[in-house]
Formats: C-alpha cells, sequence, structure tokens
C-alpha cells in the first residue's frame, strides 16, 4: 500500500502543468471558470493546441496518432487539466467513437476518420438515445434497411449534444426488425450533410442550446460506413460505453468546483462575518470534501487496477454515481453562495459578452450550473441503472 | 380543531384555481417575458385580470381598503400561484410594496394601496443591498438631510419587478451602524426621479429585477414612510407575511412537481412497462408525497400563526421555510430525476416548476439561515 505517485509520475505531472501554464489561453481558462460556454471556435481552439502538443489523444495507441497513457497519466492529465480550467475535449471522436474504430473499424475506416479526428477536421456527435429508448436504449427503433449499396435511414434520435456543430454522427440503428432487442441493432457512421437530416435544437432548462433532436427521413446511407457486421452494433455500443466511463468520477471537476465554492464563501459577509466561517456552511462544504477525499482514492484504486491491466466491474456504475452525486451538491453549494445573486439569469454574461456580472465572481453561473447538471445523474446510463447494474453483480437475478 | 377553508376562503382558491387553468396559455408565455423586450416581465392582462377577480384585495385587511389579509389568505392565494408556476409579481407589488405603505404612509400615501388593489400601479421593495446577503437590518444606504431634502446614496441589489413599479420604496440608514435595527428608514420613491438608476434583467426563474444605484438622489421629506430611522418593526412585520406567501407558493410548485412525476411514471414505458411499477421508483414517489404532507403542515403552522405574538410568529415561520427549503429542494431534484431528460428542456412545465421551488430558497433568508433564525429564536 503506497499512497504516493511515484517518482516518474510526480515527473509527468510537472511536465503537464507547464504545459497548461504556457499553452492554455488565460482568457479561455477565465471564461471556464466562470462557467461561460466556449461555442465551437472555443473547442477548435483548444482541441488544435493539444494536438500540436500530441495529447489530443491519451488514451489512443501510438499506431494511430495516441499518447497510450496508462490510466494513472491519463488521470494525471485530467486532474491538472480540470485545476488550471482548461476546456473539456469534446469525448464524442476522440473518445468514444475512436476506440470503436480501432477495435472493430475497418482499415479503410481507421485511415479515414481517426486522422481527421485529430486534426480537427471532423466534429462528431452521438447517435444512440430516442424518444422511447433512454434508459431502455436497446428498445431503439430507428430503421436502417439495406438497399443495394446503401441503407435507407429513417427515425430520430434525441439528446445529441453539441450536434448543432457536428458534420458526422455515428448512430445505433435497427438493422432486423425481427431478432430479439440487443440482436437487431448495426453502428452506422452517418455524414450530417446527407439530404433528409434534420437537426432540431432543445433548449435546456438553464436556457442554454446544448442538445439536439436530429430527425431521419429516408437518409442513404453508403454500406462501407457500417462499423463491424451488421446486428452486431449493440456489441460495440457496450464496448464504448466502457470508454465513456473513464474519468466518470470526474474529481477534478469537483476539486475545481469546491475551490470555487470557497472562494466565493470567503468573499461573502454573513452575520458580520465571512460565509466560509458560518458553521452551516461551512458543514456543508466539510462534508462534500470528506466524500471527495474517500471518492477520489477510490476513483485512483481503480484506476491503478485498470493501468495493470484489469478490467473495471461494478465499480466504475459506483463511481458514477458517487462522482455525480459529489459534483451536483457542489454545485448546490454554489447556488447557496451566491444567495439572492443566484437570481439573475444573465445570459450575455454566460455567454461571453460585455456585459459585467452581477454579485460575487461565479454567482452568475452558479444558479444555471446547477440546474444544468441535474443531467449528470440522467445521461451515460442514469444512476437508477447503474444501481441496477452493481445490483444485478452482487444479488443476481432480475435487476 | 378545524382544518378547512372558510366557506370565502373556499371560493377564492376556486375561482383562482379555475382562472390561472383558464388562462395556463398567457401564464406559460409570461414565464418567458422577462427575457424579452418587455421590461415589465410579466403579463399586463393578467395582472388586470387578477385585480380584478379581487385576488390583490384577498391580500389586504379591511381597514387596508381590502377584504382579508389574513396569513390564510395569504396562504390560499400563493398557493394557488405556485401551483399555476405564476410569475407575475404579487408578492412585490402587493405583499411587500403595499403592505409597508399600508403600515407606515400617512393617509396621503396610502392612497396608493387602492390602486395596487385595483391593479394600476406597480410597487417593489428595494431593501437588499451586495453585502446584506440574507440580513434585514443590514443597510448602508444613506440618507441625510439637506435643507428641506433628504439625499440617498447607495446601491440596492437584485430588486425584484424593480423596472415595471411606478413607486419604489427604498430603505436607507438615517443613523447608527450598518447592521442596527434602529435609524433605517423607507422612502416611497417615484421610478423615474432624477438620481435613481437601474440596469434590468431577467430571472432565471422568470420576471425581472434590476440592480438600483442611488446617486445623491434627492426627494422631499414628505417621501418618507413613517417616523425617521423607525421603519424596521414594519420591515420584520412585512417580511414575515412575504415568507408565509413564499412559502405557501413552493408549496404550490411542489404539488404541482409531484403531479406532474405521479402522472409520468403511470404513462412512461420502458422495458416494456410503465416505470412507475418499478418498486425502486414506487418508494421514492412515495418520499416525495410524504415530504409534500409535511411541507402542507409547515405552511398552516405558518400561516396559522402570522397573526399570534411576535416570537412565536418568527419561530414558526423559519421553521416553515426551512422545512420547505429542504422538501422543496427533494420534490424539484427527485421530480427531474425520476422524469429523466425530458424534464431538463424548458418547454415542459416540470423545468419551470422546478425552477421556482429551488429559486425561493434565494428569497429573504435560505434553508441555513432560516435554521440559523430558528435556532437563535429557541435559545432566546
Amino acid at each position: 500500500m503506497d499512497l504516493n505517485y511515484s517518482a516518474e509520475e510526480q515527473a509527468f505531472r510537472s511536465e503537464v502543468q507547464d504545459f497548461l501554464a504556457q499553452k492554455l489561453p488565460a482568457e479561455m481558462a477565465d471564461a471556464v471558470r466562470n462557467g461561460k460556454e466556449l461555442g465551437k471556435e472555443g473547442h477548435d481552439k483548444w482541441h488544435a493546441i493539444l494536438n500540436d502538443q500530441g495529447w489530443l489523444a491519451p488514451n489512443w495507441p501510438k499506431e494511430f496518432g495516441g499518447c497510450e497513457w496508462n490510466a494513472v497519466q491519463r488521470h494525471i492529465f485530467e486532474e491538472e487539466c480540470c485545476r488550471a480550467n482548461a476546456p473539456r475535449i469534446v469525448p464524442f471522436g476522440l473518445s468514444m467513437l475512436a476506440p470503436v474504430l480501432q477495435k472493430f473499424g475497418s482499415k479503410a475506416q481507421q485511415d479515414h476518420y481517426l486522422p481527421r479526428i485529430l486534426s480537427g477536421e471532423d466534429w462528431w456527435c452521438q447517435g444512440y438515445s430516442e424518444p422511447g429508448a433512454g434508459s431502455d436504449l436497446a428498445s431503439l427503433k430507428t430503421r436502417a434497411v439495406r438497399n443495394g449499396d446503401h441503407y435507407v435511414v429513417n427515425g430520430q434520435k434525441t439528446w445529441t449534444t453539441l450536434g448543432q456543430y457536428a458534420n458526422w454522427i455515428f448512430c445505433l440503428v435497427r438493422t432486423d426488425p425481427d431478432a430479439k432487442q440487443q440482436s437487431g441493432i448495426s453502428f452506422l457512421l452517418i455524414d450530417m450533410d446527407t439530404p433528409g437530416i434534420e437537426v432540431r435544437p432543445i433548449i435546456l432548462l438553464d436556457g442554454t442550446h446544448e442538445v439536439n433532436e436530429v430527425w431521419f427521413t429516408d437518409v442513404k446511407v453508403p454500406v462501407e460506413n457500417l462499423v463491424g457486421e451488421e446486428n452486431k452494433g449493440w456489441t460495440y455500443a457496450k464496448y464504448l460505453l466502457t470508454h465513456e466511463r473513464t474519468n466518470i468520477a470526474g474529481v477534478g471537476f469537483s476539486r475545481a468546483g469546491l475551490e470555487a465554492v470557497k472562494r466565493m464563501a470567503r468573499s461573502q459577509m454573513h452575520r458580520g462575518r465571512p460565509l466560509i466561517e458560518n458553521a452551516h456552511f461551512a458543514a456543508r462544504v466539510a462534508r462534500a470534501e470528506i466524500d471527495l477525499m474517500a471518492m477520489s482514492t477510490t476513483n485512483l484504486r481503480i484506476i491503478s487496477r485498470a493501468a495493470a491491466g484489469q478490467a473495471p466491474g461494478v465499480e466504475s456504475s459506483m463511481l458514477k454515481v458517487k462522482g455525480t452525486e459529489i459534483r451536483q451538491e457542489i454545485n448546490d453549494l454554489a447556488r447557496r453562495a451566491a444567495s439572492a445573486y443566484a437570481l439573475p439569469f444573465v445570459s450575455e454574461a454566460l455567454e461571453g459578452g460585455n456585459e459585467p456580472a452581477m454579485g460575487p465572481e461565479g454567482s452568475a453561473a452558479a444558479a444555471p450550473q446547477y440546474f444544468n447538471n441535474r443531467k449528470l445523474s440522467i445521461f451515460g446510463g442514469s444512476n437508477e441503472i447503474q444501481k441496477n447494474i452493481i445490483a444485478k453483480v452482487k444479488l443476481g437475478g432480475g435487476a | 380543531m378545524n382544518f378547512d377553508l372558510t366557506e370565502e376562503r373556499q371560493m377564492l382558491q376556486d375561482t383562482l384555481r379555475r382562472f390561472l387553468r383558464d388562462n395556463q396559455e398567457a401564464l406559460r408565455a409570461s414565464t418567458r417575458l422577462g427575457e424579452s423586450d418587455n421590461k415589465l416581465g410579466f403579463d399586463a392582462e393578467i395582472w388586470a385580470k387578477l385585480a380584478e377577480l379581487g385576488v390583490i384585495g384577498a391580500l389586504f385587511s379591511e381597514d387596508d381598503g381590502g377584504f382579508g389579509g389574513a396569513g390564510f389568505d395569504l396562504s390560499t392565494v400563493f398557493e394557488e400561484l405556485g401551483r399555476a408556476g405564476v410569475v407575475e409579481p404579487l408578492l412585490d407589488s402587493a405583499v411587500l410594496g403595499g403592505g409597508l405603505i399600508a403600515a407606515l404612509g400617512n393617509e396621503t400615501q396610502k392612497e396608493l394601496v387602492e390602486a395596487v388593489i385595483g391593479g394600476t400601479v406597480h410597487l417593489a421593495l428595494a431593501h437588499g443591498e451586495p453585502n446584506s446577503r440574507y440580513d434585514l437590518s443590514h443597510v448602508e444606504t444613506t440618507a441625510r438631510a439637506a435643507g428641506d431634502n433628504i439625499v440617498l446614496s447607495g446601491r440596492k441589489a437584485v430588486v425584484v419587478n424593480g423596472e415595471a413599479a411606478d413607486y419604489l420604496l427604498i430603505s436607507a440608514r438615517e443613523s447608527g451602524a450598518s447592521d442596527a435595527q434602529d435609524g433605517i428608514s423607507l422612502f416611497l420613491v417615484p421610478r423615474d426621479t432624477a438620481g435613481l438608476s437601474l440596469r434590468g434583467y431577467p430571472l432565471l426563474a422568470g420576471g425581472r429585477a434590476a440592480e438600483m444605484d442611488l446617486d445623491d438622489l434627492h426627494l422631499p421629506a414628505s417621501a418618507r414612510l413613517g417616523a425617521a430611522g423607525a421603519a424596521y418593526p414594519a420591515l420584520h412585520r412585512a417580511m414575515m407575511r412575504a415568507e408565509v406567501a413564499l412559502a405557501a407558493e413552493t408549496l404550490g410548485a411542489m404539488e404541482t412537481a409531484t403531479e406532474l412525476t405521479r402522472e409520468y411514471l403511470l404513462t412512461r414505458q420502458q422495458f416494456g412497462r410503465p416505470i412507475g411499477s418499478f418498486q425502486a421508483l414506487q418508494h421514492r414517489m412515495a418520499t416525495l408525497l410524504i415530504e409534500l404532507e409535511q411541507a402542507r403542515s409547515a405552511v398552516i403552522n405558518a400561516a396559522g400563526h402570522l397573526d399570534t405574538g411576535p416570537e412565536e410568529q418568527a419561530l414558526q415561520i423559519a421553521a416553515a421555510r426551512n422545512l420547505i427549503g429542504r422538501a422543496g429542494r427533494l420534490v424539484a431534484e427527485e421530480s427531474i430525476q425520476l422524469h429523466g431528460g425530458i424534464a431538463m428542456t424548458e418547454e415542459y412545465e416540470l423545468a419551470h416548476i422546478a425552477k421556482r421551488i429551488v429559486m425561493a430558497d434565494h428569497r429573504f433568508g435560505d434553508t441555513d439561515t432560516q435554521l440559523e433564525r430558528f435556532l437563535d429564536l429557541s435559545a432566546a
């Protein structure tokens, strides 16, 4: 048992810190710290900076242009990026589609799509959920019918994150309606410029346009855009989900969030003393911090096992539940700290305009983030589904 | 013991519920008006009809020109407003603004109360400041004498309904330390007075508010409401009434949230059956219903003590708002979670209702502040 990072790991951490100090633009870090939206340009810019450094694809094998870092290195990198308020890397191409193509894609698909993900030429989005298929994803109904050298796709996807920026979408589609649910699904790559595709915005409760509906009407997709074998898409999707689970605990986000809460609570006076000294508020912060300290060690335990080549089991479900609960609690603390200044909805301040924010730093984004991050316990397999997985493994039978 | 509404209040509830149901569409549109160019932040037609129905009058006693004004009148009206997610600022214009003029004003000033009840005049209380947090006695804005005039200087924060108000009730300190109860006065100020500038913005849960700068705002001494430096007791009483109203409004919103969730659990199909058939979700729904009844009783406690002695009144109100702060957060968060993604969308009614519930905790004292007040009053 040794709770310390090795000398090599510490040296790696310094290297990451140096890079972030030099290359992360200050205005970008400010925007992230204040919860402002970056837009496509901001994301593209950070993507390009990382690509220049060769650090864009921590999880990819070297043969495809990745870093091939182990789980501990990836964790250190993510932790330092969060600490420095670096933008989140849009994961759909880099950490969701790419591992599937690397494992199951054809040589032609790998050669064509992977370099375009690194260069930023392609922005991918995910076509999984449907209005009738959320937690029960396998009940999806979007149909792909083979017709000579192409499929004809009809149906509707929803909750498509940042689909408004995407030029490609990877989709789960039903190719065999007669097979048992999971067996009739295929994994298709679809050019968003194909006629018959319509992207409709969904405005979320904090006023943001983050997700979309994507409608398909007689969309022709060449058969070479099928990944792997027809009707095996569910296997690939499950493989993708295990990759989606890396950094599922969001330790870095929680640390950064907790620091922001403390900053705000030091600046706010409550009954003549800084709020951070108020017993009730301080106890809330302390409880979240204590939970986070333990959870981050759980995270490291799983990461170091993964680095040794062991696949995570139910622990990743446990991390998803606990990690999202802690992040949501920290969001709740931030809005409490903001007091009455949590009430305004100043979209200009959130979108990076010139209108000065009111209240203490971080207060404008506090309540919108609190509401927006209710999604954390809903998406990526809701926390109820995660508990079903844990219970099924430990208790067996019907979960 | 009798927990039934009186016949009059039952009629008020029925009338208001029917009106709000019949005008659902306009009310839903109104929740978004704060973000448009409409500087009112609400629907003027709805406002006029609420006045016509006597809803505003129900918030005032007969002495003040109304026909209600008791704790259960406030709770009856605001529970209905909360159920429908109404953003029209009855709390700010009527309970706070009108209530304070009725409490402190002279005969001339009190003429405005009649206009408020009639729906033709809007008011806003400009009391909170950037550094006051939830401390009612913390006032840094100053009022100093200059000949026959009084000059106000300072800044007011998150003045709800500030831009729509014809008159603002501005608190300022004439003497004493910045957190002393003594020395605070209220001034009745027409919104277009020179030296008063407002920067308005929409609120996350609907409606509008403004930051207010007072830059050597000159007023005649006749603008003062009541005696110099003696406004605190009336402010406190008005705040007690506003807290009862807000607690009832939040209760109403919690009723809608749980009802929408119950309906959704019965209709949403996943894994080939309604999700409400899963026991894990059934138990969580049951918890929400238990907490909802707790909240209902807390509002009854608060409303029933509004007209009793000051200590007991404040204790009951702090208890109610602490409980509703906790139960409200649970209901809002669990209702969203039990729905899933659909509840995250702006167009689904629960999104607005959940925001009303959670953001209510940011007015007049949050859950923790109410707990502190309760502890202080229990120890006293």
